[in-house]
């Protein structure tokens, strides 16, 4: 932690009547996991860094609806929809970058129709453009040969069809970028989607995550990337369950750019 | 003798095109049972979605081995349908391949290529066979094909090795015919087709008299258009349907990002109304306003789902690449997204039968949800939409898994309590935790 991390509210750059270049929406989980807090944090570093001038929403922020809607509650969903909608076009947001693919899936395809109309991307997708501007560069020292296996969470995967961006970030590295048996269309989901996340899961023989942690270990990985805070608690405790902590790591894309830059 | 073939025929061609007709005009009437959905835009994008997907199989040969075979019985049966045109035009005319000598050259090649085909569909469904019934392939050996589904796949099977036998059949007993110059099969010494395949079978033929020769090529040619015609009507109650229904439902399948769920319109009008200040919640309702009762909130039967969705369930052809790529059925959970077609298939024609037979819709006490689709299957759902990539032609099971999780929760209040708890969060501070939304911005300084 070489300086206090700057992170400017949207009510911040009203006052001083300026526009962010982009909305960087925290999310429930990136504001409140402790594991997800260090994501959020390593991308405010590589922002910092960057020089971008964004803003979050800070305490007007509120969850975006996803595992209401995907719960089935409509209603709910719609509440957390058009509270968010007010605030944002309030702020006249134009752009907005997310660390969570459920976050940018709902804020990208399901509140246009209810009039949030921005233009919604990943982090994954943020940082590749600021490195394709030059306003950020990697050195993929660290890195260097290092074993990485990459999981597809399905709200960026498959539901919006971004499997580059965050290869193509993890390429940069120099690291040995492994494929799972099942990845990019066919990849696996983590056991979270679908508001899995916050219930038991229905009687099986075997939990979603472990098989899909088994399936990341088989890869000989050292470092299972992911680009979902909640593909992160799945892996992250697939790991503990496979009693590899220690050996193996589970760590966001974002995290992994700014360990390469020791920030 | 001509004519009363020629009579025979045509009566049979009538009934069983008008049969299938019957079929069919049943079939569009279930689907109409469904809400009614727009998908009449975009129709450029949909047609080149309808060519490369259904047309040109592209998601069946992502799994490379079954797709091949599957594409070698799809061009076969594209193909040979040429010739069953013909043998309708012979037997409506009492002609004996009639399109030779229009064709010249060009007939024995198709013939040649139809043969060829007949081969290639022949060894193909014999492979499928022995991965159905003996290469314990764990798609297909999973519960939800007992009985009628394993024997409907195999009686499919069993069909296109008699037919393609019979046609064979018929090449060789015709050509021996043909050499022989016998009345009604020679062409004043030319020969009509080219027999790569047949050629092979013709020896055992060879010894027949020419009155046995007739009969037996007779006898192929009936059974042959006899056979593609109860197959046809046999589609209707089969998986097969997807023969012809894949293209439509591939035309009619979501174009949007499949992490896009539909917004529904009865609740944003609501919510709406509840965030208008200006709103008079005292207000009586709108006497313009449509009168009659409202529609259900999500799915609970058939009637809830949409049209295109009941077209999915007619079409599914029950392959269960949707089931083996699902995460929970992986792990051992009850969900099968490949079930969840098959079960609102069978409540779609159950419905369907008390229609036939009252004359119109009469309450069973029955329902999708619970007597055919569990809550324990809908709940191991995690939305990943594997299910909808993996379908090779454009089936959406997840959406329906969501229109009856929407019915439970909106309806019923009936989400696991877990969920309650989850939904209570986000409600009550802004999160599915129970932290305080004024916390949100915590992690900047700690």
């Amino acid at each position: 932690m070489s300086e206090a991390l700057k992170v400017p509210t949207a009510a911040e750059f009203l006052a001083q009547g300026k526009q962010p270049e982009v909305l960087f929406w925290v999310g429930c989980s990136g504001s409140f996991d402790d594991r997800a807090k260090k994501i959020t944090k390593a991308f405010v570093k590589l922002l910092n860094k960057a020089g971008v001038e964004f803003a979050v929403l800070g305490a007007e922020e509120s969850c975006t609806g996803d595992p209401a809607k995907r719960a089935g509650n409509e209603f709910l969903f719609q509440m957390q929809a058009m509270m968010n909608i007010e605030v944002l076009n309030g702020y006249e947001i134009k752009k907005i970058v997310t660390a969570c693919p459920h976050c940018f899936n709902t804020l990208k395809n399901e509140y246009p129709e209810l009039g949030g109309n921005y233009e919604v991307v990943h982090h994954t997708q943020f940082l590749k453009s600021l490195i394709a501007e030059s306003r950020l560069k990697i050195e993929g020292g660290k890195f260097k040969g290092k074993k990485i296996t990459y999981h597809d969470p399905c709200y960026l995967g498959r539901a919006n069809d971004e499997y580059e961006a965050p290869r193509e970030l993890l390429e940069k590295l120099d690291a040995a970028l492994l494929e799972m048996k099942r990845s990019k269309r066919n990849g696996l989901c983590c056991g979270a989607g679908g508001a899995q996340m916050f219930k038991e899961p229905e009687p099986g023989n075997k939990d979603i995550n472990i098989e899909r942690t088994e399936e990341a270990l088989e890869t000989g990985a050292e470092i299972i990337a992911a680009g979902c805070p909640f593909c992160n608690t799945m892996m992250t405790d697939g790991i503990k369950a496979a009693e590899k902590e220690g050996k193996v790591e589970v760590l966001d894309v974002a995290e992994l750019i700014a360990n390469a830059e020791d920030l | 003798m001509k004519i009363l073939s020629i009579i025979v025929f045509a009566l049979i061609l009538v009934a069983a095109v008008g049969l299938f007709a019957r079929n069919i005009k049943r079939m569009i009437r279930n689907i109409k049972l469904g809400r009614e959905v727009d998908r009449s835009d975009n129709k450029k994008e949909r047609m080149a979605q309808m060519l490369r997907i259904a047309f040109g199989q592209s998601k069946m040969v992502r799994r490379p081995v079954s797709g091949f075979l599957h594409v070698v019985v799809y061009i076969g049966f594209v193909i040979i349908n040429i010739e069953v045109l013909e043998i309708i035009v012979d037997g409506l005319t009492g002609s004996h391949r009639i399109f030779a000598p229009f064709l010249g050259g060009f007939y024995d090649f198709l013939i040649f290529t139809f043969e060829i085909l007949a081969f290639l569909v022949l060894v193909s469904v014999v492979i499928f066979w022995l991965r159905r019934n003996v290469m314990n392939i764990k798609r297909f050996m999973m519960g939800e094909l007992k009985g009628w589904p394993k024997n409907d796949a195999n009686y499919i099977l069993y069909f296109e090795v008699v037919l393609m036998s019979l046609f064979l059949t018929m090449n060789a007993t015709d050509f021996i015919l043909q050499t022989r110059g016998v009345e009604g099969y020679a062409h004043a010494g030319e020969i009509y087709g080219s027999f790569p395949i047949s050629g092979f079978i013709v020896p055992l033929f060879e010894g027949m008299a020419n009155s046995t020769l007739i009969i037996v090529e007779r006898a192929a040619w009936w059974l042959h258009i006899v056979g593609i015609l109860i197959f046809l009507n046999y589609l209707y109650w089969s998986k097969h349907l997807h023969i012809l229904l894949a293209f439509p439902n591939v035309y009619l399948a979501k174009l949007t990002p499949q992490g896009k769920f539909t917004n529904m319109d009865a609740v944003t009008k609501e919510v709406k109304l509840m965030m208008d200040p200006n709103a008079d919640p005292f207000a009586a309702p709108d006497p313009s306003a449509e009168e009659g009762e409202p529609e259900s909130l999500g799915a609970q039967d058939i009637f809830d789902l949409n049209q295109v969705q009941l077209l999915n369930a007619y079409t599914c052809t029950e392959c269960g690449r949707c089931t083996s790529e699902c995460p929970a059925n992986i792990t051992g959970k009850k969900l099968s997204p490949r079930a969840i077609m098959m079960k609102t298939r069978d409540r779609l024609e159950e419905v369907g039968a008390v229609i036939n037979k009252e004359g119109e819709w009469k309450d069973d006490g029955k329902t999708l949800l619970n007597d055919h689709i569990t809550t324990e299957e809908l709940w191991a759902c995690t939305t990943c939409n594997a299910c909808v990539e993996a379908c090779p032609i454009g089936i959406d099971p997840l959406s329906i898994i969501m229109e009856m999780r929407r019915y439970l929760v909106l309806e019923n209040s009936a989400a696991p309590n877990e969920l309650n708890i989850t939904m209570g969060n986000i409600e009550n501070n802004g999160a599915p935790w129970p932290y305080n939304q004024m916390d949100r911005l915590n992690w900047a300084n700690e």
